[in-house]
């Protein structure tokens, strides 16, 4: 609110003005196209799942990796097909979230800086957006597993 | 059959956490997915994410906060084996399929297909 007084009084009118026109997000809306689509999505994890225990002879524990493989190849090639962005805009956060979504970012980056070359263009840009979601993860990773082993040494947990 | 209602319903529940994160938040989708992220690896810490998996199956593993779980669980399974330089080896160990098939299918992604738009 102290960064709102450096505005001038005409300023401060158009801000209003600005938000009254700005399109309502349909916040509802979005949550349950959000809800249905990435609950398919876990679910097609389910099934998939399923199928790798009982034919493949995967445990519980490890049919995660194959599941999750699987998934990422369907959404790579969804999103080389032009087909994932379709629906992502449909489903919002439902396709963001899972971890095809992780792959979408991946494989989209990448397939549009094709044209600056595949070292600086591809390799360098693959990560663009995967990278945040892969640095947050294993620093917040390695700070809660540091508390952990602390707490484990002191006697506590 | 359960596990496939609470797989769609707990999915479906991470994925309206996430939507709101985006539209009541204002979050970009790289700080929605960043922030579950460090969520999960905090839940994970807290013991707490390992149960939902067991209740939810695939509703908790294939939303992207089982990633920062798997990294934590990961990182303790070999800090347990060869103490503290277990965290540094064993971080990537239980996302390395995820991680790696990303990046490998990307990558065949970009030498077939072509930008489209």
């Amino acid at each position: 609110m102290a960064k709102k007084k450096q505005f001038t009084k005409e300023q401060q009118k158009y801000q209003e003005f600005a938000k009254q026109r700005e399109p309502k997000r349909k916040v509802f809306k979005n949550c349950i196209r959000a809800f249905i689509s990435g609950g398919i999505i876990c679910t097609i994890g389910q099934a998939l799942q399923f199928f790798y225990i009982n034919s493949f002879g995967f445990t519980e524990k490890t049919a995660g990796d194959p599941t999750v493989a699987t998934l990422i190849l369907a959404s790579v090639l969804l999103t080389g097909f032009g087909v994932y962005d379709h629906i992502a805009q449909w489903a919002g956060a439902g396709t963001a979230v899972p971890v095809t979504g992780f792959a979408n970012t991946m494989a989209s980056a990448s397939i549009e800086h094709r044209s600056e070359g595949y070292v600086l263009g591809v390799g360098g840009n693959m990560f663009k957006l995967a990278g945040s979601v892969i640095a947050f993860g294993v620093f917040s990773a390695f700070v809660v597993a540091l508390l952990k082993i602390t707490f484990k040494a002191i006697g506590g947990m | 059959m359960d596990k496939f209602i609470w797989a769609f319903l707990v999915g479906g529940g991470i994925c309206v956490v996430g939507q709101l994160m985006m539209d009541v938040g204002r979050l970009t989708p790289a700080h929605t997915m960043s922030t579950l992220v460090v969520m999960g690896a905090v839940l994970g810490g807290l013991g707490l994410y390992d149960p939902l998996i067991e209740f939810a199956g695939a509703g908790a593993t294939v939303p992207i906060s089982s990633f920062g779980n798997s990294l934590l669980k990961g990182a303790m399974m070999e800090a347990e084996k060869s103490g503290i330089i277990g965290v540094l080896t064993g971080i990537f160990e239980i996302t390395s399929s995820g991680v790696s098939s990303a990046i490998i299918f990307g990558f065949l992604a970009a030498l077939i297909f072509k930008p489209k738009g």
